[in-house]
């Protein structure tokens, strides 16, 4: 017999114990990991617990929609494709997947310097769910069902298990919630709105008051996506082609080609006209008289925003991006709105080569609930409820890539958990995964968390292109990438270490006929390139471009990244020094009343993590440090 | 806040002690200490033995200039007690060269302590005992309390206006160069180079200005040295305690009454004042005045301001003119006291002897009369021209200064890394970096800052 603690009040309470005592609950069977929601995080989370070799159920409300890209049909961009590379570098599957259904690849941001290049990929969103659906009904020790849950089900603040919404319990010695929007998710289309998880998707209600009843705090967000249009009525001779890369420079460390056949994208611009008509309509979007309560990210506004804020701009873009290579539909990139259908056709119609377009499926807002993530430890497990992870969406982040990368870490987390590890958990000066989920539980958001470069403190040493010498090791070192790709690249780096200790030793003369110089010093002149090296002093290995393109990385910035990781192991000697989490701030006299509450709600694991609470002085971390100390020192006299 | 680097700070009682101490404590303590110092057996502080001490000297390593004759103490870890390497510096020569002498270590790579820092260390490497944790907890809060207090204090007169003006621009720079990095695809128009160049000189140029005030400003910090000087009986001690309302000085209607130097602190609108009132000049045989008239002389030569006094109830005599020729090449002050007596000769006939004095006053030391134009026009001697210039916005703590001087280095490598063409992600860490030290004064500037400012500015979102 089943002896839960059930949380819950009145009504809802004696439902839940009705069916939990009742023999109308039946009882399938246990799971080491389950995972609720198969978006992005749901699915690398799955995929890293039964590939750490525990035993794992992803449940989802529609097996359709596994790996579902419900915003812009891409993958990548500045600091996302940074993400992606970090996935794939650990064993994750986004980047496999996206380049099985990549359908345009562009390397961004080429003319400036290589910390900051970042793939970005337009993906087939049919082509994308299927390659996702197949990876996870392949994968050993993982089984997808097909159920919606109503229930978290806790006993002395640990998981136990999940409660679907016929009544059926899961045990589970781990649960990771990955619901995205789902959450009391509310749909605006103008004044309209309508419960629903996506589009055309089933909400999740009982779940979000599952966790408010366990006691988490949580907020309310809004996102919101653009028109679709059907290509049949768009006149491309009007729109400029955008085409991609070519070769494709894939996404994976493991992919050797792009096989599929390879989009362009459009340019188009808004004008005059279509501005006048979203302000002469702006009474009636759910944004602007109120009904949406919800906050949304500013890198992502809706056109009525940009009119609104950037009057003076006379145009704004619009990337006309295709859906897949077996569809007509087309996603319109830059107008996203909340305003009614007929506003959002006439405005799209004065768009050129829109003049005569359909909507096939218009544009939304979507306000959903999601939980303050410093309520979580870096592992992302809740400091609430033990065994209870949460990933993506749902701590307040948008993105698939950021869902992706909060998703494998969670796995991974919930697998250490289980093999009774220490979690891994990466620094911000090893992985853009870590300066997110650092970010996430010290500074908490307000507003949906998208990445940037700018982020990131360690720009220079978070490249796309050292991804793998970065993470591989760990993603090997925890069972979660394959023993080929490893050794793979352990002969990669291996090369890459040769080169450089090549170019050291090696002399020439060059422009001066007395001095000989080192390869290495002549590769760090502003205008001298690996092809100079190529050209005068070869290596007799024969070198893949990437190689000699890492070695020319590393010469040129050396001072730099040496600069920096210096910082970082300044950094990490203060990450050292640990809170105890049961930590009494209030016996540390002289904080104040701010520093207080900051440090009472985040309660930061270490003394690294406090500095970085935003309002904590650096007088506070000294007084602190004093205190932790102190207490260590009493602990170790009690203990002699 | 880090645990690992070396610090430095004046571990002596601020004030005019004859001597003072300057203290390291880190891994580089002992390397800092030897680019700066030099003994003239050419001993090295590395080789010495711990707990002796050597004798020799402190020297800018990059002018060779010599600051102080010093004694100093090394102590090796974990003997010492932060338990980390320690050295500590013995100047003689008072508050100035204290200063120079910490400078100078900071410029080698040393990090000013926090406050209490010292002492956080010592209990932090398990120097100090339990028991006594309290009490270093106190301290810094008490330290921390000071030293803000006192920053606060030097962030008055528009200081923190100035520097949030100045790193305002600077993260419009940045914000440039963080959105062009980010939003590759948004059709943003970020400045053009020619124009980041052209702002990054500007600023640069401005947070130079600053940096002078530092220099122009140790008025604020060491004091404005004011010479009292005059022939025998004119009034010297009695405008000295006049201007002290008190009775430091021995006044009496015998001349030759000052024998030595004597030396007080007054403050004349926030600006400190070191005002000695000397012997009066004349030809002695008095061996003790004899020596009292030969330090007034030098203390003339080493006055930042002199106030020379004449009486104009008497004609002038041979020394009142001795007294004219000495101050002939310094910023003075003419003062004609005993004005509340009948005139003894014309002010015209005054000014046509003295032609140098940029101002001259007639005052009454013992009624006070003039005293408050007096105090003026010692303010607006040494401090008129900058003042204006500078709107009065001044550097005076050091902490501060260190604080911008690594600000505009890195705005200058900003600077120059664009010229070079070299890869924007390099320009940005400088920029971010060169924002970070300005923000050590007046509070940090966060990545969410430099977000915000970004999309108010641009139109993000393809």
């Amino acid at each position: 017999m089943l002896n839960y603690t059930i949380t819950g009040k009145g009504a809802k309470l004696n439902k839940i114990k009705r069916i939990l005592y009742s023999k109308k609950m039946f009882k399938d069977r246990d799971y080491d990991i389950v995972v609720i929601g198969a978006g992005h995080a749901g699915c690398e989370a799955a995929l890293a617990s039964a590939r750490m070799g525990f035993s794992a159920c992803l449940f989802t409300i529609n097996l359709d929609t596994i790996g579902q890209m419900s915003c812009n049909p891409a993958i990548g961009g500045l600091a996302k494709g940074h993400l992606v590379r970090e996935i794939d570098a650990l064993g994750g599957e986004m980047a496999k997947v996206t380049d099985k259904a990549g359908i345009q690849f562009r390397m961004l941001n080429m003319s400036k310097g290589p910390a900051v290049w970042s793939l970005r990929a337009q993906a087939d969103r049919v082509l994308y769910r299927i390659a996702m659906r197949n990876v996870i009904e392949s994968q050993k020790n993982l089984d997808v069902k097909q159920a919606l849950i109503d229930k978290i089900v806790v006993e002395d603040k640990k998981v136990k298990g999940i409660l679907t919404s016929l009544g059926i319990f899961y045990g589970a010695r781990a649960v990771i919630v990955t619901t995205g929007t789902f959450l009391k998710g509310l749909i605006h289309i103008g004044l309209e709105h309508f419960s629903a998880g996506r589009a055309g998707e089933f909400p999740s209600i009982g779940l979000s008051d599952s966790l408010r009843e366990l006691g988490f705090k949580m907020g309310r967000l809004k996102t919101g996506t653009p028109p679709r249009i059907d290509a049949k009525t768009i006149d491309f001779s009007k729109t400029e082609a955008q085409y991609g890369d070519d070769p494709p420079i894939p996404f994976s460390h493991s992919t050797e080609k792009i096989t599929n056949p390879q989009l362009p994208c459009y340019i188009t611009y808004t004008n005059q006209e279509t501005h006048k008509i979203i302000l002469d309509n702006l009474d009636r979007s759910p944004m602007y008289s109120g009904k949406i309560k919800g906050i949304g990210a500013r890198y992502c506004p809706s056109i009525e925003d940009k009119v609104v804020r950037f009057a003076e701009r006379e145009r704004h873009q619009v990337f006309l991006e295709p859906e897949g290579l077996e569809t007509k539909e087309y996603y319109a990139n830059g107008i996203p709105t909340s305003l009614p259908y007929d506003v959002q056709v006439m405005f799209v119609r004065t768009i050129p080569g829109l003049e005569e377009t359909e909507i096939m499926r218009p544009a939304y807002a979507i306000e959903y609930d999601f939980v303050f993530p410093t309520q979580l430890k870096h592992s992302l497990e809740t400091k609430l409820i033990d065994g209870l992870f949460l990933a993506g969406q749902i701590n307040g982040t948008s993105g698939y890539e950021e869902a992706a990368a909060q998703g494998i870490m969670a796995g991974i987390n919930a697998s250490l958990k289980l093999r009774v590890q220490e979690p891994l958990v990466f620094g911000r000066h090893e992985a853009y995964t870590g300066v997110l989920i650092d970010d996430l539980v010290t500074k908490g958001t307000s507003e949906p968390y998208r990445m940037f470069t700018s982020r990131a403190e360690y720009r220079l040493l978070l490249r796309h292109d050292n991804a793998d010498l970065r993470l591989m090791d760990k993603g090997y070192e925890i069972g979660l990438l394959d023993y080929p790709v490893y050794q793979r690249f352990l002969k990669k780096r291996g090369s890459i270490q040769e080169e450089l200790e090549r170019l050291k030793k090696t002399r020439m003369k060059y422009d001066d006929p007395n001095k000989s110089e080192t390869l290495e010093q002549l590769l760090k002149r502003p205008e001298i390139t690996y092809k100079f090296i190529d050209e005068h002093s070869p290596s007799d290995k024969s070198l893949s471009d990437e190689i000699k393109r890492q070695v020319q990385i590393q010469v040129k910035y050396e001072g730099y990244i040496n600069q920096q990781m210096q910082m970082a192991e300044r950094l990490k000697k203060i990450e050292g020094k640990k809170i105890p989490q049961n930590f009494d701030y209030t016996s540390v006299n002289g904080l104040s009343r701010e520093v207080l509450s900051k440090l009472q709600e985040v309660k930061p694991a270490n003394l690294g993590q406090a500095s970085r609470i935003p309002g904590i002085t650096p007088a506070a971390i000294s007084l602190l440090m004093v205190a932790i100390e102190r207490l260590k020192r009493e602990g170790d006299k009690r203990a002699s | 806040m880090f645990t690992d680097d070396t610090i430095a700070a004046i571990s002596t009682p601020l004030g005019e002690g004859g001597i003072g101490i300057v203290r390291l404590s880190g891994k580089n303590s002992i390397e800092i200490a030897e680019n700066i110092f030099s003994s003239p057996k050419k001993r090295t502080l590395q080789n010495m033995k711990p707990y002796s001490v050597i004798y020799g000297h402190i020297h800018n390593p990059s002018t060779g200039e010599k600051i102080d004759e010093v004694l100093v103490t090394v102590m090796k870890s974990p003997h010492s007690y932060t338990k980390e390497d320690v050295v500590e510096i013995n100047c003689h020569g008072g508050m100035i060269t204290l200063r120079k002498t910490l400078e100078l270590i900071l410029r080698q790579g040393a990090r000013l302590a926090d406050p209490g820092e010292f002492t956080r260390r010592a209990f932090i490497n398990g120097r100090i005992d339990l028991s006594q944790a309290e009490a270093i907890l106190d301290l810094i809060r008490s330290k921390t309390d000071e030293s803000r207090r006192i920053a606060l204090e030097q962030l008055h007169g528009g200081l923190s206006e100035k520097i949030t003006a100045l790193r305002d621009r600077l993260m419009a720079i940045c914000v440039n160069v963080e959105a062009y990095i980010d939003f590759p695809e948004d059709e943003i128009e970020t400045a053009s180079t020619q124009d980041l160049v052209f702002s990054m000189k500007d600023i640069g140029r401005d947070i130079e200005t600053l940096l002078k005030t530092y220099d122009e400003a140790k008025f604020f910090r060491e004091g404005l040295s004011t010479a009292i000087v005059g022939r025998p009986n004119v009034g010297k001690s009695s405008l000295l305690n006049a201007l002290l309302q008190k009775d430091r000085a021995i006044v009496t209607d015998l001349p030759g009454t000052t024998r030595d130097v004597i030396e007080e602190y007054l403050n004349i609108k926030g600006l400190p004042l070191r005002i000695m009132d000397t012997a009066g000049i004349r030809d002695v045989k008095d061996i003790a005045e004899k020596e009292g008239v030969r330090r007034s002389l030098r203390s003339i030569e080493n006055a930042d301001l002199v106030i020379a006094i004449f009486d104009q109830s008497e004609p002038l005599r041979d020394e009142d003119f001795e007294v004219m020729e000495r101050i002939k090449n310094k910023t003075a002050i003419a003062v004609l006291n005993k004005c509340d007596l009948p005139a003894a000769f014309s002010q015209e006939s005054f000014s046509s002897f003295i032609f140098h004095p940029s101002s001259s006053l007639h005052i009454s030391a013992t009624s006070g009369n003039g005293l408050e134009e007096l105090k003026e026009a010692i303010f607006n001697s040494c401090l008129k021209d900058w003042k204006e210039e500078r709107e009065g916005v001044v550097v005076t703590n050091l902490r501060h200064k260190t604080s911008i001087e690594n600000a505009l280095e890195s705005l200058h490598r900003a600077s120059q890394a664009l010229k070079e063409n070299q890869p924007v992600e390099i320009i940005a860490i400088e920029l971010r970096q060169s924002l970070d030290k300005l923000g050590e004064i007046v509070g940090a500037v966060t990545t969410e800052d430099i977000l915000n400012r970004i999309f108010s500015d641009f139109c993000i979102g393809k």
